[in-house]
């Protein structure tokens, strides 16, 4: 589709941008019919969502475990090894969590949604649809989409969480700070505000990634060759826009 | 229906472990938050101090460096204008004795405050409701700095009269004297 070459680069990249912000308008308002059929919206979150999980909590743990070693390594040149809960609880909450979340989302949940819609699209069942009087965006795209944005906030709770006890595996049971003074100290400089930060920065990279997978398979070539370039786009585009929106957003809650 | 039930089952789990983790972060991770913990068991005694630091609620209380238990609520009494720190011991430290000296200590250069716990030679031990009358508060590393300089112009100015009008003002180091005094000030506090 994009027979651009170089100079139409730039072109092509506004183009694209352009069509994403139709389509999220267009998606915005089939979300509403879509909230009408909680079955499909079911089914999507357990794509996106429940099917997650599992890696999800892996990665929550070893990263959890990894900031443990490292804050404690850290922090005892500076003979306060206690603050350990703080760093980890503040660096998973705000940073660490939503943005490796978003990051394993679009690997895991978006890829799928992007060559499933793409192979859709490939083999005319989206025309086919539309021939049915059944509008696809409804019926396929806005609750892919719903689901990718409710299932990534809960997915981002269930890191921090695993992430933290991570920690607290780690700097308590094998580095032995005091688990009363673990947990008192995180309690003590650890505020709502941080929760809601991690909240608002997951629900962003939550439309954001969910958007990009939907619109890319949407929009795919039909071709087997085209399914490949959406999904792999999809991964890309992802990726970038989690970690540029993550510092637009630091940025702006600091 | 089979697999569609599995389906929702699964929805269901994820949904609610979900929003478990987000319950969790938002009442038991902020101060603010309710607590759903457990009491824990010990007895409690109480120990007025002229200033706390920022000593905080769940701050341990140790003795000999040992953790003996925690900080359990710390109020202001408006009378006498003094912090009381309520603290719970746990169980097994029952024989501390009535007349202990209770300090508020730091960890490290800059870490957090924790309540030390010196040993008396009473007879009577300490039980739940107790107060532990000796204290000593939290030393502020600022105003130690404060009373040096303080100390150290003043002596100055006696030195040579002249000098008096400007206390602050002293570009030469402490000579060993005067600092090996002022720790001789600072040392029966910590």
């Amino acid at each position: 589709m994009s027979h651009a070459g170089g100079n139409g680069f730039l072109l092509e990249g506004v183009r694209r941008l352009g069509s994403g912000a139709i389509f999220f308008i267009q998606l915005l308002v089939a979300c509403v019919p879509a909230c009408g059929r909680p079955r499909l919206l079911a089914h999507q979150i357990y794509n996106a969502g429940a099917r997650s999980l599992i890696i999800i909590m892996l990665a929550g743990l070893f990263v959890g475990m990894v900031l443990g070693l490292q804050g404690f390594d850290l922090l005892q040149r500076f003979g306060s090894e206690e603050s350990l809960g703080i760093a980890a609880a503040l660096g998973l909450l705000r940073e660490l969590a939503p943005v490796i979340t978003a990051l394993l989302f679009a690997g895991r949940a978006g890829t799928a949604l992007t060559s499933e819609i793409g192979l859709m699209r490939a083999t005319d069942q989206l025309t086919a649809m539309e021939i049915m009087a059944v509008d696809p965006m409804r019926y396929v795209a806005a609750p892919r989409f719903l689901g990718g944005v409710i299932a990534m906030p809960l997915l981002t709770a269930v890191f921090s969480v695993i992430g933290l006890f991570g920690a607290q595996l780690i700097g308590v049971q094998l580095m032995g700070v005091d688990r009363g003074v673990f947990w008192s100290q995180t309690q003590g400089s650890v505020g709502l505000r941080d929760v809601t930060e991690g909240m608002v920065k997951s629900l962003v990279f939550g439309i954001t990634c969910s958007l990009i997978a939907v619109h890319e398979g949407y929009y795919a070539a039909p071709t087997a060759e085209g399914v490949a370039l959406a999904t792999t786009r999809t991964v890309v585009a992802s990726s970038v826009l989690t970690l540029l929106l993550d510092y637009v957003l630091t940025a702006e809650f600091l | 229906m089979r697999a569609n039930h599995t389906l929702e089952i699964g929805t269901g789990l994820f949904v609610l472990l979900g929003f478990a983790a987000l319950l969790f972060l938002t009442t038991q991770l902020p101060a603010s938050g309710l607590r759903f913990g457990s009491a824990k068991s010990g007895y409690h005694v109480t120990a007025e101090f002229d200033d706390i630091g920022d000593l905080k609620v769940g701050s341990s209380v140790t003795m000999a460096g040992v953790r003996i238990g925690d900080v359990s609520a710390i109020r202001f009494d408006s009378k006498v204008y003094k912090a009381v720190v309520a603290m719970r011991i746990n169980p097994q430290f029952n024989q501390i004795p009535q007349d202990s000296y209770a300090s508020i200590q730091t960890q490290g250069l800059l870490g957090g405050k924790y309540v030390g716990i010196s040993p008396g030679g009473a007879d009577e031990y300490l039980k739940d409701g107790s107060n532990i009358d000796q204290t000593q508060s939290a030393i502020v590393l600022e105003s130690v700095v404060n009373k040096f300089f303080a100390s150290y112009a003043t002596s100055k100015g006696s030195d040579n009269s002249q000098n008096s009008g400007t206390q602050t003002q002293s570009k030469v180091p402490a000579t060993q004297g005067k600092g090996a005094d002022t720790h001789g000030k600072a040392e029966p506090q910590k």
